[in-house]
């Protein structure tokens, strides 16, 4: 409830402040983030779905019913340690952009309510809420073709939308009475092999577009390179888990009697599109492109992983979503720190500045090798884990996937070298402000510590996550 | 056992320190620091070594810090352990590393990223140490990749070269390459052991739970990850460019410590190797394969770094096909003493390099011995150890490798003699070219020459001695009853019975082999001395070789064809992808567009405003509605 309302509560407020926008905006995070902190605190891992809030909302048969278990957490966390971090990395903007600081802090409280979301159609309005934010921040703030851009993005996610409402709807009609949208309700659904390979496929278009899963990344690479960082971060760090999230949460349990139709697909197109957005993201020059691309080929590995609906997979892509998240806000960051000084964030112009900035070429260094799964960074355990499951379901899957150690430290190396190393090409770096300081430390030691503790995550969502199995289990059990 | 941890952690402090605050301070007090977080973990590897000679074996010593890992079938601990091989690999490491991080303070003198230097080595260190004391497969894994890394950082350290840049980039994907077998071994022992601790593993693997295509599986990917630490075929081509690192880190990483860190993963697992000898076979082959072509091509290298590590990569053959044959006590030993010649011979080139202002063509040198003694005496030292002169280290190491070898495949002996006949060609070429005949260098060269200050001779010294008497530690049953052997007893507790069908030749046999192995070098002294002294000919311009020179000097046209099947052949598949992705849009685009311009028909009908902001009230409105729904 509190992690809902109060970032949404800090967004009206800031959108009429002016230049106070910034501060409320922040404050409003934080304050979020305390209330998570204090939930987590008093979190037991082992006690399913905890602080659950239920109320009827429109009729009888929606409720707003929101509750967290160890899989939510996770992602609340992800989601209230990154938000202030975005926040912090636009801080630079002031007076014109009160808006912009009002729509990150409110995209914050609809990611809260769909990770917290225990009510299908609830669930469907914080997705939908989710949307409108980023689409405001890439049609106002980006560049080049935005309006195009935001809108393809908007058609590619809401075609997907509709087909999950519809799918949610039609197991509403088959509740007992067609009396609620409640999580368990739906979960109880019993489908014919028929009707679980249609309400499966609408889920899963949803899921896949937001995701994006490889023939359906269409919107996703212009969309991640002409939006503004704030938005490529709020959409790479934390919104494409919604679908990640999605899959793990709704489409396996809800309908895992199609699940064994689906699970070679989103394998195969997990690996492919692997392999097919590194080999791209080789031959990128614009930073934010390869960074999309890799950002692509992370979250097949993912999907796959989690697909394959076994627990190492499913800890290993949850482990995963938390550093890709980290990662990608941190990459994103540093090339806006990088474009913001030179104007340019293209390769062939850049070069030589870590000579002009030290601390800027460490934090820069250390993104880049979480990105790259380095051991002793976040990066490495989760795809260690995804890289056993795949392996473990097909071998020549998993070394197809395990190509993907060789390729992401070809193009990540090489957008360090070009863009740090060599002679500069009369590029500029003005030292670092005390809100990038900031920013990227965070991103840093949470790279650093969750590469040495992964457990610590692992131990949050592993009860909930062994729930949820038995619950995929259990249904495919009665059907065959 | 906390001492373990110390030695773990004192480089990473020193890391650590000098990372952050080294920048700070003056040169001498980082390097000092830095020098001496690995010295205390030398001393305290002695003690650990002290403490397992009384010990018969088993792994005495083990410490688990904190759960890393604990999710599904997978569990595992950072966890660290010495048994005798470990404190082994853990002597060279933190010994040679100090001597190296001494020198490095003259050397690196000066230069602007001085405290980065040390960080890094330090950190390399940490990472080695992890790779060699971790009690299971993952951690070996950590410090693998983190070696790895720090390669990266300390081939690539002079940054603003643009050429230094691609050869570490070179080196860490390359690496990676080999990663990735190394990774699939890992994952396909957790598939069948349930456990990456080495001793369920090995525990596993003697009690017959798996089966031989497994081990032989799992023995090859292992292998592959091998290939590329150590510079196998067909994964050597990095080693030569990593040469663009400083000289010490060459001596170090890329000659006493990281690269033989294959090796050590096959020693580790022996159990496994015994059981699949088609392994044991392509270990064989391959070993002897990237001997003799790396020799081949050190014949016409003119860079003296360049020459170095294609020995090193030739040497590292030669302990791969002690592997093949099983003599993993006999690998171990040439190892050792490898780590001290080369050490020293790297270290040495550094110090010319050093004296001529930063040249490194051979051709360029030459009468050095007059001008720079200690290091003149001391690279001779290396040269004739390498090259198997009788009672040097290198010579015992080397013909306990041919000894056990010419007693399993003749064919294989005759053809690993060869490769050392090679070795001595070469080493002596670089030898008498740089240090006899006069001066070739410009008159300023001339006038700055000197010998190197004590911080860079007092390591060479010691290397030195330590490259002269480094064959005591296992010398043959022909010249001492009592104390032979000592290496081989000291690993048996590892090893097992895995050295038990070793046949060594019989004393006469290996008389005869000896005095060839003696003549053999003789050979190669003579022929070099003859070409390079009696004719005093300098290496020919590469313009005016033919044939098989020709072939030898561009290195058999290796990374030319691996440029062109797997770089541009990647890279064009890159851009074709690249064209079709963009391809995609443009045929959506066409269709988004018009919807566009039909929908901005429909709102300018409307408004003329700014569209955007009266679509976010009308969203803000309903989000009201929305909200105020949930309180009523």
């Amino acid at each position: 409830m509190e992690l809902i309302f109060i970032p949404i509560v800090a967004a009206f407020i800031a959108a009429w402040t002016g230049k106070w926008s910034r501060w409320i905006s922040l404050l409003g995070s934080i304050i979020s983030g305390v209330f998570l902190l204090y939930f987590f605190m008093h979190f037991n891992p082992d006690a399913g779905v905890q602080w659950q809030w239920n109320k009827p909302w429109f009729s009888s048969a929606i409720h707003f019913h929101s509750g967290i278990d160890g899989i939510s957490m996770v992602l609340l966390i992800l989601t209230n340690v990154l938000c202030p971090l975005i926040l912090l990395s636009a801080f630079h903007k002031k007076e014109d952009n009160a808006l912009l600081f009002a729509l990150i802090v409110g995209m914050q409280g609809a990611l809260n309510g769909v990770f917290v979301a225990r009510d299908g159609l609830m669930f469907y309005i914080f997705w939908e809420l989710a949307l409108i934010p980023v689409y405001f921040i890439a049609g106002l703030w980006g560049e080049g073709n935005r309006f195009k851009t935001t809108l393809r993005f908007f058609i590619y996610t809401f075609i997907g939308s509709l087909a999950m409402l519809a799918s949610l709807i039609y197991l509403f009609s088959k509740t007992p009475d067609s009396s609620s949208f409640s999580y368990e309700t739906l979960v109880a659904v019993q489908l014919n092999p028929n009707e679980a390979f249609w309400v499966g496929a609408g889920l899963l278009l949803a899921f896949a577009v937001k995701i994006p899963v490889m023939p359906f990344h269409g919107w996703q690479p212009a969309t991640y390179t002409e939006a503004p960082a704030v938005g490529s971060m709020l959409l790479s760090g934390i919104m494409l888990k919604m679908g990640l999230y999605g899959l793990l949460r709704w489409f396996m349990p809800l309908v895992p009697e199609s699940l064994p139709t689906f699970m070679p697909f989103i394998v195969g197109a997990g690996i492919i599109g692997i392999l097919y957005a590194a080999l791209i993201a080789i031959r990128q020059n614009d930073m934010k492109r390869i960074v999309a691309y890799s950002s692509l080929s992370h979250v097949g590995l993912i999907a796959a992983g989690i697909a394959v609906a076994g627990e190492t997979g499913v800890q290993g892509g949850i482990l995963q979503m938390f550093s890709h998240g980290v990662n990608a806000v941190g990459l994103f960051l540093a090339i806006d720190i990088i474009e913001r000084r030179n104007q340019t964030r293209f390769l062939h112009a850049l070069g030589g500045m870590a000579a002009q900035s030290r601390a800027f070429a460490v934090f820069f260094l250390v993104i880049v090798l979480g990105a790259t799964a380095v051991p002793f960074t976040n990066g490495f355990p989760g795809e260690l884990l995804l890289l056993k499951t795949v392996f473990s379901y097909h071998r020549v899957w998993g070394v197809m996937a395990g190509i993907t150690i060789i390729l992401c430290a070809v193009y990540m190396l090489r957008m360090y070298q070009f863009s740090m190393l060599g002679e500069s090409k009369g590029t500029v770096f003005n030292p670092l402000a005390w809100h990038e300081w900031v920013a990227l430390s965070g991103i840093v030691l949470l790279i650093v510590f969750f590469g040495l503790f992964p457990q610590l995550i692992m131990d949050i969502s592993a009860p909930a996550v062994k729930q949820l199995l038995i619950l995929i289990q259990n249904t495919k059990g009665v059907m065959s | 056992m906390g001492m373990l941890f110390i030695i773990l952690l004192s480089p990473l402090i020193g890391f650590l320190f000098s990372g952050i605050i080294g920048k700070y301070l003056p040169e001498k007090i980082t390097g000092w620091i830095s020098s001496l977080s690995i010295l205390v973990s030398f001393v305290l590897s002695l003690q650990v070594f002290q403490g397992l000679s009384d010990t018969n074996g088993g792994p005495a010593f083990e410490a688990i810090g904190f759960t890393f890992l604990s999710v599904g079938d997978i569990f595992v601990d950072f966890a660290i352990q010495a048994d005798r091989l470990t404190s082994l690999m853990m002597l060279v490491i933190t010994g040679i590393g100090f001597l190296i991080h001494l020198y490095s303070i003259s050397y690196m003198h000066g230069d602007k990223g001085f405290y980065k230097f040390f960080a890094y080595l330090n950190l390399f260190v940490f990472n080695m140490l992890v790779l060699v004391m971790g009690s299971n497969f993952l951690m070996l894994f950590f410090g693998w990749e983190g070696v790895g890394l720090c390669s990266y950082l300390l081939i690539g350290f002079w940054y603003r070269n643009a050429e230094y840049g691609k050869a570490a980039r070179k080196a860490f994907i390359m690496n990676r390459i080999g990663d990735l077998g190394l990774l699939v071994g890992l994952f396909l022992v957790i598939s069948s052991c349930k456990s990456l601790n080495y001793s369920d593993v090995f525990a596993a693997a003697k009690s017959g739970g798996l089966s031989t295509e497994m081990v032989t599986a799992i023995c090859i990917s292992f292998f592959i990850g091998a290939m590329g630490k150590s510079a196998q075929i067909p994964l050597y081509t990095w080693l030569p460019d990593a040469m663009a690192g400083p000289t010490p880190v060459s001596a170090l990483i890329h000659a006493a410590t990281m690269v033989t860190a294959g090796v050590y993963l096959v020693v580790r697992c022996n159990v496994l190797f015994e059981m699949a000898p088609a392994a044991q076979q392509l270990i064989l082959w391959i070993g002897l394969s990237t001997s003799i072509l790396a020799a081949l091509i050190g014949l016409k290298q003119n860079d003296i770094k360049k020459v170095l590590a294609y020995s090193t990569v030739s040497q590292l053959g030669l302990m791969f096909i002690a592997l093949g044959v099983g003599a993993y006590s006999a690998a171990m030993f040439h190892l050792i003493t490898h780590a001290f010649f080369k050490a020293l011979l790297f270290l040495g080139s550094g110090s010319v390099i050093h004296g001529m202002g930063g040249e490194q063509d051979i051709r360029k040198m030459g009468g050095l011995k007059s001008y720079m003694p200690v290091t003149y005496y001391t690279f001779l030292i290396g040269t004739l150890a390498i090259s198997g002169m009788p009672l040097f280290s290198g010579f015992f190491s080397k013909d306990e490798i041919l000894a056990t070898v010419f007693t399993q495949q003749p064919i294989v002996w005759f053809l690993a003699v060869v490769s050392a006949l090679i070795t001595g060609v070469y080493m002596f070429r670089v030898f008498l070219v740089t240090f006899m005949g006069s001066f070739r260098g410009t008159e300023t060269q001339k006038q700055h020459l000197h010998e190197s200050p004590a911080l860079i001779t007092v390591p060479l010294i010691i290397l030195a001695i330590l490259s002269l008497v480094g064959g005591l530690l296992n010398l043959p049953e022909l010249f001492t009853h009592d104390h032979a052997q000592w290496l081989k007893h000291w690993l048996s507790p590892v090893l097992g019975n895995a050295q038990d069908d070793l046949h060594h030749p019989s004393h006469s046999t290996e008389w005869m082999l000896m005095g060839l192995a003696v003549s053999v070098f003789i050979a190669a002294f003579l022929y070099t001395r003859n070409k390079y002294i009696s004719h005093a000919s300098v290496p020919e311009e590469d313009a005016e070789m033919t044939g098989a020179a020709k072939w030898s000097a561009h290195k058999f046209f290796v990374d030319e064809l691996y440029d062109k099947v797997f770089v541009r052949s990647s890279e064009s598949l890159g851009s074709t992808m690249n064209k079709a992705d963009s391809g995609i849009f443009a045929g959506l685009m066409g269709w988004v567009s018009s919807g566009i311009s039909y929908m901005s028909g429909l709102f300018s009908k409307v408004q003329n405003g700014r569209i955007q902001y009266y679509l976010l009230y009308m969203v803000i409105g309903v989000i009201l509605m929305l909200v105020i729904n949930i309180f009523i």
